[in-house]
């Protein structure tokens, strides 16, 4: 066939394909744009908005011929390169490592680089919440394969371990951590165990099911935990003791280093503070990986019945991983409570379970440094999106579907052995 | 035992809603393996659609109740049934074929953006109707006794439901498409292979799903004359729910799982405590699963050793 | 060779699916450093044989008596398929190859040796901070995990993802991963499904071997006769959930059942055997 016959023929199809989704587009349009209803003066009015429709059917219509011609040139999605490339050939160990040690490098200097900007150190403090977070959840859902949907559970028992004891009996940020955390665990066997014996779906319902459980019994048993009002003027932490105030009754941090007291201490110490327990949250999970029983959680992911047939109780392994999780998302609710001051059941929705998720599964089930760059992007995405404040969340929800799209594997799919064998090739 | 009649009725016809929805996830879950988060926003969309064609009609000056409602009800499953489409044409087909969590975050993704889009383009605040349906009867009744009263509209539900029920067993058991439908649950591989469209039967399991969300849309705007764009969301979760309890990849299975957490919410409100009916359903769920892993009326799946 | 009681004893064993007689009324031996084969032709329950040995099903009637040399002897009918690995060291392959794909060849073979490891590691803790003692148990199990790899010549893919590896080294891979998990009786479902004819020669030196060497019981499944008939100390024949047949292969090559039940009969032995059913049932 000539050249040009085959280009008209392209032509044509592409622009049926275009009109197909003008068709589409004005079907769906039509309730949502080109109508909608008002208050009126005797109940609803029906408003139209024609010109609204006319435009978002346009709209559709070049957008697709736009991306059939994008798609046609690089494409994108040729069915070779949705069976993603094997997992051993990415991105070497090398380039990973030099890019762990320089976050960890930028995280440390952050303050210095962004002297007298409370708001980029905030922002990061928020990052670095849901760094801790995801790398929790990561044990659960990333190394044994367990769907869960309530993580934000866990996260509420440390936040309102720490703001019922810290109000009530005055304990201290550091006094509750650990309290924090064995509570959290805790909490984790307990919801873990009816959960052993169902199928991964299953599983993810009962988990979503825990979740609002404890989000219900926070808003509704007032007497304890404050309603739907919460707990306010939780203390912050302290540095060793010294309380970051502008005075106290003893020795303040200003006090004792000789410093004039300013906010923005405070609010670099909470920075530092988090940033510690990320990363020691960081070494934990990296160490776990590499032992016994973080081999036993991604073999159990992978197989179940293998895993029984060697002996392996993937009860106890299973159990293991809710509780490691759930501790480690225990005390980054320590840690949140403490900054803000103030907690409620609001915090504590399912969305946060699925943001927490969605950080997870962006950055690519079981690597680290994904998910700190999921969580980044999850944060300073809306942050940035403050001014479009209306279409924030909107566009907040299309990112994700597009990330997902293009990138179904993750930000980052590489997985790492915990164990290597020297050489490599068997000298014959 | 009046109250418990009432709520014997009040529960059936909640449930008959949760389960209609229940029928989209369960659907969906069984052909390609997915929870499609977004499905209870596809009911809440078709709900504020069934709003604006009521609104349309009434000040057209329609006043034949059952035309309102029947002319509803197909621009509403037509509608609705192109989002369902649209949805996993966007959001599940490009994911086809990748692991098992990546449609799950996509699905939450939607979700987002619907509840976003409905709350831009058609406002934040609630819409009410005023009822179309009123009346009822009082079963029972007598000399200055009167037993539990059953509403016109509850009855409307009840028996739309029971047929959609009967028809749409009649469709999946005895039809050609049925057929391929229930093939491709089972292996979807060699439908390809068979030559069958697979592309366009799951695309038409969502917008059957769909549909029949819409239908509980249109119900429950008639039901209970309020919506905002939060709905799909709380339904959502009790759909899927029930979806579950009653067996994933069951029809009647989700049929009967919606009842049964219907019932639950409308006895536990009325005699316990209604902040905690969630946690009661929920709690229900458990105990359930932890006796029968897979729901009521599920398949074991017995993996082959 | 062990003269005294065998490592394996069954003893009328029945699995019943409802309707459906898996096994009837099974009895038969396996001893230590021997290879003992179970053949017959599809669906003659050999699987569901493995099954009820190693805890996957509860067999409806009779037992299964396993002679550890630490723990005397263990019913396995009774101990579910976790504790039929761990306490009495009785590892099966799986007729679908069942390795964990995404991780490494060298990682599958560590897992194998996941309770010992555990172990040392006193609950993580001694791991976490590197004890003496847990290095010492986790240089071993290295040893022993590049010592099998070694053998089963699968040494220089031991960093790459078992999912990825052809075949037949996947089902070598699971033979190693087996041998780490230390066991007394190793049960191998088809081992030589899809092998091409060298790496079948070279599994029964392996599995002779093996059985020699380590004083272990090997139990196959098999439908490769080459292989059982070279490998085999013992063989077991099953037809429809029974035991047609059971010896050395000598008698069982000339066995006229085995030989049925394989290939069918010729009309003049069916119509004797005709004959003969119909005479019993009329005495």
């Amino acid at each position: 066939m000539s050249s040009t016959a085959t280009q008209e023929m392209n032509l044509h199809f592409r622009v049926k394909d275009a009109l197909g989704a003008a068709v589409v587009a004005g079907l769906v349009g039509l309730p949502m744009l080109g109508l909608t209803t008002r208050d009126g003066a005797s109940g609803l009015e029906v408003q139209t908005r024609w010109a609204l429709l006319a435009v978002f059917i346009a709209v559709a219509f070049t957008g697709r011929i736009t991306l059939q011609m994008l798609l046609q040139r690089f494409r994108l999605f040729s069915k070779r390169r949705l069976r993603a490339r094997p997992t051993s050939e990415l991105t070497g160990n090398g380039s990973l490592v030099w890019a762990g040690a320089a976050c960890v490098t930028f995280a440390v200097l952050l303050p210095a680089l962004f002297a007298g900007n409370r708001y980029v150190v905030d922002t990061a403090t928020t990052v670095l919440i849901y760094v801790m977070l995801g790398w929790g959840l990561n044990v659960v859902v990333g190394l044994a394969g367990l769907l869960d949907l309530g993580y934000v559970a866990f996260y509420a028992v440390g936040a309102y371990t720490y703001g019922l004891l810290s109000t009530h009996f005055g304990l201290g940020f550091w006094q509750c951590l650990p309290i924090a955390g064995g509570l959290a665990a805790t909490f984790g066997v307990l919801l873990g165990y009816p959960t052993l014996r169902l199928r991964g779906d299953y599983l993810a319902i009962v988990t979503l099911g825990f979740g609002e459980i404890i989000r219900l019994v926070l808003v509704n048993w007032g007497d304890v935990t404050g309603g739907p009002n919460g707990i306010s003027s939780i203390p912050k932490p302290t540095f060793f003791g010294l309380p970051m105030q502008a005075s106290g009754d003893g020795p303040t941090f200003a006090t004792v280093f000789g410093l004039d007291y300013s906010p923005g201490q405070r609010v670099i110490f909470l920075y530092y503070l988090i940033l510690v327990l990320a990363l020691l949250t960081n070494l934990l999970v990296s160490r776990l990986r590499r032992l016994p029983v973080g081999r036993a959680w991604e073999a159990v992911r992978e197989d179940e019945i293998a895993c029984k047939a060697m002996g392996i109780n993937v009860t106890n392994v299973k159990l293991s991983a809710f509780a490691t999780g759930a501790m480690l998302a225990g005390f980054a609710g320590v840690f949140f409570a403490a900054r803000q001051g103030f907690i409620s059941p609001e915090s504590f929705t399912f969305s946060e379970s699925a943001t927490i998720l969605a950080i997870v599964v962006l950055g690519g089930m079981g690597s680290q440094l994904g998910v700190v760059l999921a969580a980044s992007l999850l944060v300073i995405l809306p942050e940035l999106g403050r001014d479009f404040s209306e279409y924030r969340m909107l566009l907040f929800g299309i990112a994700m579907v597009v990330i997902m799209v293009v990138r179904p594997g993750g930000l980052i799919s590489h997985r790492r052995a915990t164990v290597r064998a020297p050489g490599g090739e068997a000298k014959p | 035992m009046n109250q418990a009649l009432q709520q014997l009725i009040n529960g059936l016809t909640l449930g008959a809603v949760y389960g209609l929805i229940a029928i989209g996830y369960t659907m969906v879950y069984g052909i390609i393996g997915m929870i499609n988060f977004a499905h209870g926003d596809i009911y809440m969309v078709s709900a504020f659609i069934a709003v604006t064609c009521f609104t349309l009609l009434a000040n057209s000056g329609i006043s034949s109740v059952v035309a309102s409602i029947v002319v509803t009800l197909i621009v509403s499953i037509a509608l609705t049934s192109v989002f369902g489409w649209t949805v996993e044409r966007v959001g599940y087909r490009p994911l086809r074929g990748s692991n098992r969590l990546a449609p799950l975050i996509s699905s939450i993704g939607i979700s987002i953006f619907l509840q976003n889009m409905v709350q831009l383009t058609q406002g934040a605040r609630v819409k009410s109707i005023p009822p179309l349906v009123t009346g009822g009867v009082n079963l029972f009744a007598g000399e200055g006794f009167h037993g539990p009263y059953v509403s016109y509209v509850q009855i409307l539900i009840v028996a739309v439901t029971i047929v959609l029920m009967v028809a749409f067993t009649l469709f999946i058991n005895k039809t050609a498409f049925g057929r391929q439908q229930r093939a491709c649950e089972q292996d979807q591989r060699m439908m390809q292979f068979l030559g069958y469209n697979v592309d366009r039967i799951i695309a038409l399991t969502f917008m059957i799903g769909a549909a029949l969300a819409a239908v509980a849309g249109v119900m429950v705007t008639l039901y209970y004359g309020v919506i905002d764009f939060s709905i799909g969301f709380e339904a959502g979760i009790k759909a899927f729910t029930a979806a579950v309890l009653g067996g994933i990849g069951s029809i009647p299975g989700a049929m009967l799982g919606g009842l049964v957490i219907g019932l639950i919410e409308a006895f536990w409100s009325a005699y316990l405590s209604p902040e905690y009916k969630d946690v009661a359903t929920f709690v229900i769920l458990i105990v359930v699963l932890m006796v029968r892993p897979s729901g009521l009326l599920g398949r074991p799946e017995v993996e082959k050793v | 060779m062990n003269a005294a009681k065998p490592l394996l004893s069954v003893e009328s064993l029945t699995m019943q699916f409802g309707g459906l007689r898996a096994i009837e009324d099974l009895s038969m031996t396996a001893r230590a450093g021997e290879v003992t084969s179970v053949i017959g032709p599809n669906g003659a329950g050999k699987t569901t044989f493995f099954n009820c040995l190693t805890g996957f099903y509860k067999p409806t009637r009779g037992c299964v008596k396993l002679t550890h040399p630490h723990h005397g002897e263990l019913r396995l009918d009774a101990m579910r398929n976790v504790h039929v690995a761990r306490v009495g060291q009785v590892v099966r392959t799986f007729q679908n190859i069942r390795l964990f794909p995404r991780m490494t060849v060298l990682e599958n073979l560590m897992i194998a040796q996941h309770n010992v490891l555990q172990e040392a590691s006193r609950l993580s803790i001694a791991g976490m901070f590197r004890s003496k003692s847990y290095r010492r148990a986790s240089e071993k199990a290295m040893e022993n995990a590049l010592t099998w790899l070694e053998r089963l010549s699968v040494r220089d893919i031991a960093n790459k993802p078992a999912g990825d590896m052809p075949y037949g080294v996947q089902r070598r891979v699971e033979i190693a991963r087996a041998m780490c998990a230390d066991p007394i009786l190793l049960c191998l479902d088809e081992p030589a499904a899809g092998l091409n004819p060298r790496e079948s020669a070279e599994l029964t030196a392996l599995l002779t071997a093996l059985s020699r060497e380590q004083g272990i019981g090997i139990l196959l499944i098999e439908h490769d006769m080459s292989v059982v008939m070279k490998v085999s100390d013992h063989i077991v024949v099953l037809n429809h959930g029974k035991k047609i047949a059971e010896g050395p292969p000598s008698t069982i090559k000339a066995n006229p059942d085995v030989i049925s039940a394989y290939l069918g009969e010729d009309d003049e032995t069916s119509s004797r055997h005709e004959a003969a059913q119909e005479k019993s049932a009329h005495a």
